[in-house]
């Protein structure tokens, strides 16, 4: 019998798909629960650790890491937010924009969750420019919740002018990056839910500059030339909180903080997700109830 | 859509309001009492599929563009806004963008039914290539909306695809200029494919009513390809195919919302949360999934003319499947070497949509070229000479024998009399 079976046995062949729909869901599911506990201050193995995978292209394939925001129940990690956001101030918001991120942002639930007092202190720190006022003219005052990130630079003419390149927005960055997963893997993807390819590439490339003596190879880098300077060394930025104040624990929480910059609703999305198609299946199974039924007297059998 | 109503109105309100627009009475006569082969299988619930898909692409997209702001400098930020700012503005844009792929997969499974079924032969000729018409005005629709995020693909898809028609010989840059509103993708190309976006889904739901009303003159094919001969062969559409394609429905949207809400970025390119940028070409340019086997073929031809050719000639073809397949039997079912080879070519197009993905060197290239060619030849040369060499199976003497035997049609009869 073909995939397209004609009228008998009509309905029956249905109840296996849905069936094996709420398998992969439950399985998903129950796998996310097992696999992604998030962890503060997991001990990270270097990706280097292991000779990289070499992907079709000859580039090497981003080593797969735990992610508390993966799987169909991911949340983001609180603590490792409010690390990866000291990081990306300190050093990462030195060169790079992030100009959807208004300061407001960091105290939203399902994000760093700073308190409203700790985000207008901080705001209050930057410089931001406004008018003009009465007088016609611009000027400057403390920054307030609603103003978005300033950047350091004045335009991008003047990034490019310090700094030799642009350095890319940070705001979607987290999105904006992936590799290839090639032929089988990508049809899995959807199935087993990865989509953290971003965050792995970004992660990987933050600790891919493996070659001492030359400051621009980059193991993970198309083309392995990166205009970016090795930006993270072990004791560079001071975190409060007891986690381990290495270059890989930075690289790992900026990275997470990139990742919810990049997509701020991620644990609002997960969570309806998994009530609508909760509902979904069980609706489902009582519209094929009723399809059975209205059925039934017509059935030779 | 089917004759005369054998509507009744009840009250007297309705009564006058029937004598006045008997509209009541042509949804009574096309969506209750319509008269449905008995035997459609679930592949015959993607005709509503796709209805409700194009209501909720039209729904979403009217509330996106309360938010959207079509201008280069501003187009991606307010694409942004709606993701961060309004209040389920990812939901709503998540649904829209994964919502144009559920429409294409939907139109796929759809298309293939009616080549499996033989829907397009005769006396449904019109009906198909109205349906032809429909899937160009949603690959022009999707193509468009991917445009309007203003993304890295966003813009270096519409330059690659617009620029295809600068290889119309004598007029092709005039027609290129043209289409850009300028001498490049810019600001006035997003504001008219902004605009076009929003009118063609109106379009398509115009034609989409001729398509359905095309439908109900000879009335729905089915799974063994034969005529209705007696009221025995049908069924009314109310209940038996509403509750059907609610339950179809109900399991396309799980399979939708596993997209929508657990991997919303999947069917899309990362380069397109990169803002449009002319100085910048990306590595690989690659439109999306619904195109790649047209884009594979487009590239299979070394010739630039060949290749617009040939990639449109790939969608037109399809238009004259009711004079390419000479067949008088419609359903692969009881076409044994048919079958077979309509299996090759959807394996011939997955292909060609993998090699669509792919840079075009080394071993895709060939293998781009040789897909390209079975692809005309099925159509072309396949499907015209098997129709005259092969030997169907013995068809059944009606569709209630096809469903219920000889002895089922029977008892059915003792049952319903």
């Amino acid at each position: 019998m073909s995939l397209f079976n004609s009228g008998k046995g009509r309905g029956k062949s249905w109840v296996p798909g849905i069936l094996a729909a709420g398998l992969l869901f439950s399985v998903s599911c129950i796998s996310a629960f097992a696999v992604d506990e998030p962890k503060v201050t997991a001990e990270v193995p270097s990706p280097l650790a292991a000779e990289p995978a070499q992907s079709e292209g000859g580039h090497p394939v981003p080593p797969r890491q735990q992610w508390s925001f993966a799987g169909p129940f991911g949340k983001y990690d609180r603590a490792q937010l409010q690390r990866g956001f000291q990081v990306f101030r300190e050093v990462c918001s030195n060169c790079h924009s992030a100009k959807f991120l208004a300061f407001r942002n960091l105290a939203d639930p399902g994000g760093p969750h700073f308190s409203e007092a700790q985000v207008k202190a901080l705001a209050a720190t930057y410089k931001v420019k406004d008018g003009p006022n009465d007088a016609g003219e611009m000027f400057e005052r403390p920054g307030r919740p609603s103003d978005y990130f300033p950047w350091v630079f004045a335009n991008p003419q003047a990034a490019v002018s310090a700094l030799g390149a642009l350095p890319p927005d940070m705001s979607v960055l987290a999105k904006a990056r992936t590799y290839q997963r090639g032929f089988p893997l990508f049809l899995l993807d959807p199935i087993i839910q990865y989509q953290e390819h971003g965050a792995d590439y970004i992660y990987a490339l933050l600790n891919g500059y493996t070659h001492p003596d030359d400051p621009s190879w980059n193991e993970f880098m198309p083309g392995h030339k990166i205009g970016m300077p090795k930006p993270l060394s072990d004791g560079l930025v001071a975190y409060t909180d007891g986690a381990p104040q290495t270059a890989e624990q930075y690289a790992k929480d900026v990275t997470a903080y990139l990742m919810w910059m990049a997509e701020p609703k991620l644990e609002d999305r997960k969570k309806y997700g998994f009530r609508v198609i909760a509902f979904l299946i069980v609706f489902a199974g009582m519209l094929y109830f009723v399809k059975r039924r209205v059925w039934s007297d017509v059935h030779g059998h | 859509m089917s004759g005369s109503s054998t509507y009744i109105p009840k009250s007297g309100l309705a009564r006058w309001f029937e004598s006045r627009l008997p509209i009541i009475g042509l949804i009574h006569s096309s969506f209750i009492v319509f008269p449905t082969p008995r035997n459609l299988n679930y592949w015959w619930t993607f005709g509503g599929i796709l209805t409700f898909m194009l209501v909720a692409q039209i729904a979403t997209g009217v509330v996106l563009v309360m938010h959207y702001t079509p201008e280069v400098t501003l187009a991606f930020a307010s694409v942004e806004h709606i993701m961060r700012n309004v209040n389920y503005g990812w939901l709503i844009r998540y649904a829209h963008a994964n919502g144009a792929s559920m429409f294409f997969i939907a139109v796929y499974i759809h298309m293939l039914r009616g080549l499996y079924y033989g829907s397009y032969k005769a006396p449904r000729e019109v009906l198909w290539i109205i349906g032809v018409i429909i899937y160009l005005l949603m690959m022009a629709t999707g193509f468009m909306g991917y445009v309007l995020p203003w993304g890295q693909m966003s813009f270096w898809g519409a330059t690659v695809i617009t620029s295809l028609f600068s290889a119309i010989p004598f007029v092709g840059d005039t027609i290129t200029t043209w289409l850009w509103g300028g001498f490049a993708v810019d600001n006035p190309t997003l504001n008219r494919f902004f605009s076009l976006h929003y009118l063609l889904p109106f379009m398509i739901a115009g034609v989409v009513v001729l398509h359905i009303w095309a439908l109900h003159v000879p009335g729905s094919n089915n799974p063994a390809g034969l005529d209705v001969k007696t009221p025995k062969d049908t069924l009314p559409f109310h209940p038996y195919f509403t509750i059907k394609d609610g339950f179809g429905l109900a399991c396309f949207l799980i399979f939708f919302s596993w997209f929508v809400f657990y991997v919303p970025n999947y069917l899309g390119h990362a380069d397109n949360y990169i803002e449009a940028n002319p100085m910048q070409t990306p590595a690989h340019i690659v439109p999306e999934w619904y195109y790649l086997p047209f884009y594979a073929i487009l590239r299979s031809i070394p010739s630039k003319l060949g290749g617009v050719i040939a990639m449109f000639g790939a969608i037109l073809v399809f238009a004259f499947l009711p004079w390419l397949d000479t067949s008088r039997v419609r359903s692969a079912a009881y076409r044994p070497v048919y079958r077979f080879f309509f299996w090759v070519f959807v394996a011939c197009v997955l292909l060609l949509g993998y090699i669509g993905s792919r840079p075009p060197e080394g071993g895709a290239v060939l293998a781009g070229r040789l897909l390209t060619a079975y692809y005309f030849i099925y159509f072309l040369v396949i499907l015209p000479l098997i129709g005259l060499f092969e030997t169907p199976r013995e068809l059944p003497a009606s569709i209630a024998d096809a469903v219920l035997g000889k002895q089922g049609a029977v008892s059915t009869e003792a049952v319903t009399h």
